[in-house]
């Protein structure tokens, strides 16, 4: 049995770690002997090179190149993956026989890279390619990003990833407005090494005073950018020269052949190894006795037995044992992907960040960031985006727009929106905390994207400048949702311990709809029903709201949006104090309910429609409101002279007009139970 | 001495594993799509090591064209009860018999492509919402653009023109309902570092990737190995050699190459002097330029 052999391998890889093991321990790491039989002829055993491996000597550069096709960026990489032999026979010949087809006179490098069908048509390169290649030294990862309209999201896409940037500039033009923005982008995405390659030497007579002349422009303007490290080397990408070879036909020229430069360059120079985070992704707990945090470190390092403290709970433990299928490890780095026991039996949960207790990062909702747009729908500041970050996903809008910036002159725009590929600097506000570092400091913690609700699709990248801390950006916004005073501190009792004790789950039931449809009855039976059964509930009612709190507003779509707004920060607040809180409220607008919904986590807020025809409730008046209205007592009356937009998603319909309302109440107690907030019984 | 220095298997092998766990941690149903070849055996290993010392959460699923080696099938079976995982088997024998696709004929009849409409509705009916795959960018021109985690649609089509950007690690594994995703946590490998990988992490593997003596023949430039699935045409003559294949997948359009590496080591050495692609012993991929990526957009693997 599995079970029984992995036992003794357990005991035999750690005694710290000493655990049993569910699934069978992976071939490298198992016991002598516990591979050794060979079960049928089908089978090939092979004995893993566990000292000296040979194959642990090389080290990995992941770089971006862009330009357009003229720049003969594909001939480059085409001319890279050629001699470094890279390149197969077959594929060699298929590109011989398409050079040829095509009426070419030399040989088409440039063919060995555009990928989709679409591209050999058109003959331009549509999508970020990721292209291989290796030296004895290295492998190389190339993020090949194209240089046309789609520039800006490609590059950045392909930048992400990237510790180098290749950035092509053609002698005969010197430096034009794409090799800037490939510049700027690269050093927006935190790239330490930039190596201008200035391409088709051969087109120039191999002129030193060309190659000077556009490395003295490009230099004076990456003064204005935050680049570490900029190289210039003339080539000949078509050629061959200084690519691999070093080239005879530049005498002038001393430095490294691009190749070399790009074998000899060091690499995770700009890792980030002091702040420890450690973002959880996966909780593994095969049996009672074993509960292990699974995820990668996101910067820095960290030991067995170091004191840590758990986000967002605030929770203080010891690291008890860094697992791997190999045994313990003594210190785990960035970029490990390893599992973590804590000496405590705490709750850890994906999305939570296990970081050292003297080095925290920025806990917080609001924050400043430069954002790409990456969709095709332009940035709508009313839409609750889902904002990832590290593993964790929220609910986020853009509260503020500084300034759009143009990536061909640097210079600041004032704008109201971002469309596709525009860069801007805006303020994002979270539904919850996020757990943030600068993202020049890290780039892990430091970064985050934007997705669509509706459409699912990435819709922004952003990079963390840091917290919103300027009066200018706190108070300057008609809706400062924090005062500059107050030091979020954090609840005390973290919601989770609140609801372990109350046997359910926190979550906001709104219930949305005319005036007269029946929200408030159904609410009250309701919450009859939730206090009956033991739980810990609040009921949020309009018009008492209006009657104190918000005393002072009237009915203008304005004052109906603060009005809401209240409302859903004091739902949040009993939110988190772990209760069911039941809200009525007309809230006749989608983009107001909205963003009460920002304000959870996801999957607790639910949104019930209670839905009635207007002739009803207008039957029911059961407060008289619908008769004044109609005397002109009361402007503004929603569904009579104001608009109502019903949830274009609710969780939940109740047609009072055919429902009564003891069948509504069961419904919304099986809403409650199949969201996961109600033990169901 | 503690180095902080990681070679490019170990960031390979970590980013891999931090790919299957966001599948489990993101998805309801994953599969994790076993083809019997060396990549989805790396695959095995990485998920056994990514969820130690739990058992890693989802059934390999097989998509069976019923022309296989035998050693390939034996092999499948036992690495699954030595994993101790749950195998899922899907024929597509199944597909024909049902008529859901009808059975290519003449001398180059493959069941390659017919695989196609056996994985989707495999994937329909078991409600699978991630299907994790171990192809590689290095191996074909179409797949330099697939993402890690590549959306498709109700229909199981790929969008190339259409993908979501995909930055830094953050996989965005958002979808509705009846959609999927296909994950490929080997994105970043070559075939070299498949080779060093098992090399390093002593990976078992089916004997046919080792050189041993079999029947073949020539065929396009490539040798065929004799089975009952493949009907020879005039002149060609099997006779036995030493050969070894590169890839494992059905019988009928795998290629073997004349080869006298019999260990991983040897084979490593070879590959490094190798001047074919990998795919390049694959008959279906050289029907024309793009057939990868017209196989791609219709939902193959």
């Amino acid at each position: 049995m599995a079970a029984v052999r992995v036992s003794e391998a357990g005991k035999r890889a750690g005694g710290a770690a000493g655990a049993l093991a569910e699934g069978a321990r992976p071939q490298a790491a198992a016991a002598e002997g516990e591979w050794a039989e060979a079960p049928t002829d089908a089978v090939r055993l092979v004995a893993p090179s566990r000292t000296n491996d040979p194959y642990r000597e090389m080290d990995l550069l992941r770089l971006s190149t862009a330009g357009s096709v003229d720049d003969g960026k594909s001939t480059l990489i085409g001319r890279l993956l050629y001699d470094t032999k890279s390149i197969f026979q077959d594929q060699l010949e298929a590109i011989e026989g398409a050079s040829r087809r095509r009426g070419d006179d030399h040989l088409n490098l440039a063919l060995l890279t555009d990928g989709l069908r679409a591209e050999r048509e058109q003959n331009i390169t549509i999508d970020v390619a990721y292209r291989y290649f290796a030296t004895p030294k290295r492998k190389f990862i190339i993020a090949d990003t194209p240089g046309h309209v789609q520039y800006t999201r490609n590059m950045v896409t392909g930048a992400s990833t990237a510790e180098l940037a290749i950035v092509l500039v053609d002698a005969r033009k010197g430096v034009l407005t794409q090799s800037k923005r490939h510049g700027f982008i690269s050093s927006l995405l935190g790239i330490p090494h930039i190596v201008v390659a200035v391409n088709k030497m051969d087109l120039v007579d191999y002129s030193e005073a060309v190659f000077e002349r556009i490395a003295a422009d490009y230099r004076e303007f990456a003064e204005k950018l935050d680049v570490k490290d900029l190289v210039f080397i003339p080539i000949s990408a078509l050629k061959g020269d200084n690519v691999v070879e070093r080239s005879a036909r530049m005498p002038w020229y001393s430095g490294s052949t691009l190749l070399h430069y790009l074998e000899t360059v060091s690499v995770g120079a700009e890792r980030n190894l002091v702040d420890f985070r450690f973002p959880v992704q996966y909780v593994i707990r095969p049996h009672q006795d074993f509960r292990g945090f699974a995820g990668r470190v996101a910067s820095g390092t960290v030991m067995a037995g170091e004191e840590v403290v758990v986000l967002p709970s605030g929770q203080r433990s010891r690291i008890r044992a860094i697992e791997t299928p190999a045994g313990p490890l003594a210190e785990a780095v960035e970029g490990d992907s390893v599992v973590i026991r804590l000496e405590d039996e705490l709750d850890v949960s994906r999305g939570d960040m296990i970081v050292r207790t003297m080095n925290l990062p920025t806990v917080g909702t609001r924050f400043e960031a430069i954002v790409c747009w990456l969709g095709v729908a332009p940035l709508d500041p009313s839409v609750s985006y889902v904002l990832q970050h590290t593993t964790r996903a929220v609910r986020a809008f853009v509260s503020r727009l500084h300034y759009r910036i143009n990536v061909d002159t640097l210079h600041r725009e004032p704008a109201t929106t971002l469309g596709l590929n525009e860069i801007g600097r805006v303020e994002v506000t979270t539904s919850l905390p996020i757990f943030h570092d600068p993202f020049q400091q890290n780039r892990a913690t430091g970064s985050f994207i934007l997705v669509d609700p509706f459409t699912n699709v990435t819709v922004a990248a952003g990079m963390i400048r840091g917290e919103v801390r300027t009066a200018e950006s706190v108070f300057g916004a008609a809706e400062a949702t924090t005062s500059p005073d107050v030091v979020w501190e954090g609840w005390n009792i973290a919601r989770e311990r609140r609801e372990a004790r109350n046997g359910h789950k926190a979550g906001v039931l709104w219930l949305t709809g005319l005036s007269g449809a029946g929200k408030s009855t159904i609410a009250r039976r309701l919450e009859e029903r939730l206090f009956e059964a033991g739980c810990q509930t609040v009921l949020l009612d309009g018009d008492q709201l209006r009657h104190g709190l918000c005393g002072d507003l009237g009915f203008s779509a304005e004052d109906r949006r603060e009005n809401i707004r209240r409302a859903g920060e004091v739902a949040r607040l009993f939110f988190e104090q772990g209760a069911l809180v039941v809200c009525t409220f007309v809230s006749p607008f989608r983009e107001d309910r909205e963003r009460v919904r920002a304000l959870l986590p996801e999957g607790r807020f639910l949104e019930v429609y209670v839905s009635c025809a207007l002739e009803e409730c207008r039957r029911r008046d059961p407060k008289g409101l619908y008769a004044r209205a109609a005397r002109g007592e009361i402007p503004n009356f929603t569904g009579l002279d104001s608009p109502y937009e019903p949830p274009e998603n609710p969780a939940l319909v109740l047609e009072t007009d055919r429902v009564s309302v003891e069948a509504a109440v069961t419904a919304i107690l099986r809403l409650l139970e199949a969201a996961g907030l109600l033990r169901a019984r | 001495m503690i180095t902080y220095r990681k070679s490019h298997l170990e960031q390979l092998e970590s980013e891999a594993i931090y790919v299957l766990r966001e599948v489990a941690a993101q998805f309801e149903r994953p599969v994790l799509l076993f083809s019997g070849g060396k990549d989805s055996i790396s695959l095995v290993h990485l998920a056994q090591k990514a969820f130690w010392p739990g058992k890693f959460p989802f059934p390999l699923l097989h998509i069976d064209t019923g022309h296989n080696f035998p050693e390939a099938i034996q092999f499948r079976d036992w690495l699954a009860r030595r994993v101790g995982c749950e195998l899922i088997v899907r024929y597509v024998q199944d597909s024909i018999d049902r008529g859901r696709v009808v059975e290519e004929t003449g001398a180059f009849a493959s069941r390659n492509t017919l695989q196609t409409v056996t994985l989707l509705d495999a994937l329909q009916e078991l409600k699978v919402d991630a299907a994790i795959g171990g192809a590689r960018r290095d191996e074909e021109k179409a797949r330099a653009k697939e993402r890690f985690f590549s959306h498709r649609d109700a229909f199981g089509q790929w969008d190339p023109k259409n993908q979501r950007p995909e930055l830094w690690n953050l996989f965005n594994g958002r979808k509705n309902v009846g959609e999927h995703f296909r994950v490929f946590p080997l994105s970043n490998w070559t075939e070299m570092d498949v080779w060093q990988y098992i090399a390093s992490e002593g990976i078992a593997l089916p004997s046919l990737y080792f050189a041993h003596r079999r029947r073949v023949f020539r065929r396009g430039g490539m040798l065929m190995a004799e089975t009952p699935f493949v009907t020879l045409l005039p002149g060609e003559t099997p006779e036995e050699r030493m050969v070894r294949f590169r890839t494992v997948g059905d019988a009928t359009c795998t290629g073997a190459i004349e080869s006298e590496a019999t260990t991983v080591e040897e084979i490593i050495q070879e590959t490094a002097a190798l001047r074919i692609t990998e795919r390049g012993g694959r008959i279906d991929d050289q029907r024309s330029d793009a057939a990868m990526e017209d196989r791609k957009r219709q939902g193959y693997f």
